[in-house]
């Protein structure tokens, strides 16, 4: 099992978190103005990378907030986790 | 209640002891019976190993018992055998390799039913058709309900079956336990069996003779397997691809075929396509080599784990994905244990059990938990993926409907339900806790 470093509470094991997909995918901005391809792209497509990726966690039983994380997809290293007003930290 | 065939006593059953025997036994084309401990011997030699021609009418990614059963029907029903599947590891070693084996039908919608249906028939003549033992054993599937609502939903997927033509019917606790004894149906468990669908027809097949079978019949064919051969580019002449880029130089084709399964948004970013998929991690283990107890498959959603016994005797168990996206083909350990209890507290027979090994694939799951499969914005690239958790029990029908969907260009009716852009104009076939195990 893996520690998770809430950006919150600190290291805490992988079972108290959630995973929520893909981060940094902003809700439309003009949602009446896009188009079924456009909507379809919002709802059910997500990048799927083999690799770094940043993507979102809920400390679900901890103190409940989401954060953001750059974990690595094929090693499953957590490279960094980030509060969701930080920008995606430049990782190696 | 079926007869089981692995439980049979009857010495006649028995496979032959020697390999002459077996082989004796393969080549007139008698299939094996009861596999028990004897598992039937390989013939010497399976495929050649051929280095890549400079061009294909037909090349397949990935060498996974879809791209295998693809060219198979391709040869079979379409008589195009200039044809290669290209592999970058070993042939049949991806997921083919990692399931445990399930083979059903008993889906709620009608596109569903209808694909895995069709795929279930083929199964039940694939042994002949290949000539090849696969040990397809047909000893039913039970799918439990823990709570009022999972019967009602049961309840609804048997009807919804039967209109489909497929076998199915409800079954109530005291005859799960006729069915398959071991079943904890007491009722003070957590959550206990409020009763069960049953599919006679559904079954386990030899997962790796599977893919060996198909390999051998289609190299007879002359089709290339050619393992050790990853696809890391695609030639583009404006909306065609022409030819991929391989670790072992540049092919050039006519048609290409996507049967990739977790990979496949790896391929399709070259192609600078998009696709609905998450990659993700899915665990699966077995026990040590147990007396036969366990007569049938046994799935419950609520607890979430699924059972079967191996020909050998292992007991194979699986159950949900890992949450997160994942290449790494292994999971996390946890979700193992969380199969674990489930596991014992249905089975409390396992409680002694040792486990003797674990291992991960990754499948390639969609938003509505149906595969995609047919035509691309490209003219020539044809896609076959998202079967998620539950694509080894299609191999030999999507290969059948991905072969005629390649050759005519146009989606086979089987497949048109399930294409990309379903996903655009809404017509999703949201089998998510419709299927009769969830994703
Ligand atoms: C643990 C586990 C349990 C499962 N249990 C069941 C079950 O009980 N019943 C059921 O119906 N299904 C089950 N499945 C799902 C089933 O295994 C898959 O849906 C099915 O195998 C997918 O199709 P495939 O056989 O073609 O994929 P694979 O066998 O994964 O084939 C894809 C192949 O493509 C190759 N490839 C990838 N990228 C490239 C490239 N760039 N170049 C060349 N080759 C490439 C891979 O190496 C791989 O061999 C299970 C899966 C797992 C992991
Ligand atoms: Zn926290």
């Amino acid at each position: 099992m893996q520690m998770i470093q809430c950006p919150w509470c600190g290291p805490r094991e992988e079972v108290e978190f959630h995973y929520g997909g893909q981060a940094h995918v902003p809700y439309p901005s003009e949602p009446a103005a896009l188009s079924d391809e456009e909507w379809a792209q919002y709802l059910f497509f997500r990048d799927n990378t083999r690799g770094l990726f940043a993507e979102r966690w809920s400390h679900s039983a901890g103190c409940r907030k989401w954060f953001n994380a750059v974990r690595d997809t094929v090693t499953y290293r957590f490279h960094a986790t980030y509060r969701p007003d930080e920008p995606r930290p430049v990782t190696a | 209640m079926t007869t089981v065939d692995a439980f049979s006593t009857d010495p006649d059953d028995a496979v032959p002891h020697t390999p002459a025997a077996a082989a004796a036994g393969r080549l007139n084309g008698t299939p094996p019976r009861t596999p028990g401990a004897d598992l039937p011997e390989h013939p010497d030699a399976l495929w050649k190993n051929p280095e890549p021609k400079k061009a294909y009418d037909v090349v397949i990614v990935g060498g996974g018992g879809h791209g295998l059963a693809t060219a198979h029907y391709l040869v079979k029903n379409h008589g195009i055998t200039n044809i290669a599947v290209l592999e970058k590891g070993w042939l049949a070693g991806g997921n083919m390799a990692r399931n445990t084996t399930l083979i059903r039908s008993n889906y709620l919608w009608d596109e569903s039913a209808a694909i895995y249906e069709h795929s279930l028939k083929l199964w039940e003549g694939l042994e002949e058709d290949l000539g090849y033992p696969i040990l397809f054993s047909q000893r039913g599937v039970l799918n439990l309900a823990h709570t009022l609502q999972d019967v009602r939903d049961s309840v609804r997927r048997v009807e919804a079956n039967v209109l489909n033509g497929v076998d199915a019917e409800w079954v109530e606790p005291d005859e799960v336990r006729k069915i398959c004894p071991i079943v904890n149906t007491s009722t003070d468990i957590r959550y206990p069996v409020l009763g069960a669908t049953y599919q006679p027809r559904a079954g386990i097949a030899k997962h790796d003779y599977v893919g060996w079978g198909f390999a051998r019949r289609i190299d007879e064919a002359g089709v290339d397997i050619i393992q050790n051969c990853e696809v890391t580019g695609f030639v583009r002449d404006g909306n065609r691809i022409t030819g991929v880029r391989t670790t072992r130089g540049d092919i050039a084709c006519g048609k290409v075929a996507l049967a990739a399964a977790g990979s496949t948004s790896v391929l399709t970013d070259m192609l600078g396509l998009r696709v609905p998929i998450q990659s993700h991690p899915l665990q699966a283990l077995v026990s040590e080599l147990l007396e036969p107890v366990h007569p049938t498959i046994v799935m419950s959603n609520a607890v979430h784990v699924y059972v079967s016994q191996a020909h050998k005797g292992e007991l194979v168990m699986g159950a949900g994905v890992d949450a997160y996206n994942g290449y790494g083909q292994r999971g996390a350990f946890h979700i193992i244990e969380r199969q674990m209890a489930a596991a014992v507290e249905l089975f409390p027979v396992f409680a002694r059990a040792h486990l003797l090994r674990t291992w991960g694939g990754i499948v390639d799951t969609t938003p509505d938990a149906s595969p995609i499969v047919g035509r691309t914005p490209y003219d020539n690239v044809f896609l076959n993926c998202g079967w998620g958790t539950g694509g080894f029990k299609a191999t030999p029908g999507l290969g059948w409907v991905f072969a005629d969907t390649i050759a005519n260009d146009e989606p086979h009716p089987y497949a048109a339900p399930f294409s990309l852009d379903r996903f655009v104009t809404g017509r999703l076939v949201d089998e998510h806790g419709a299927a009769a195990v969830a994703h």
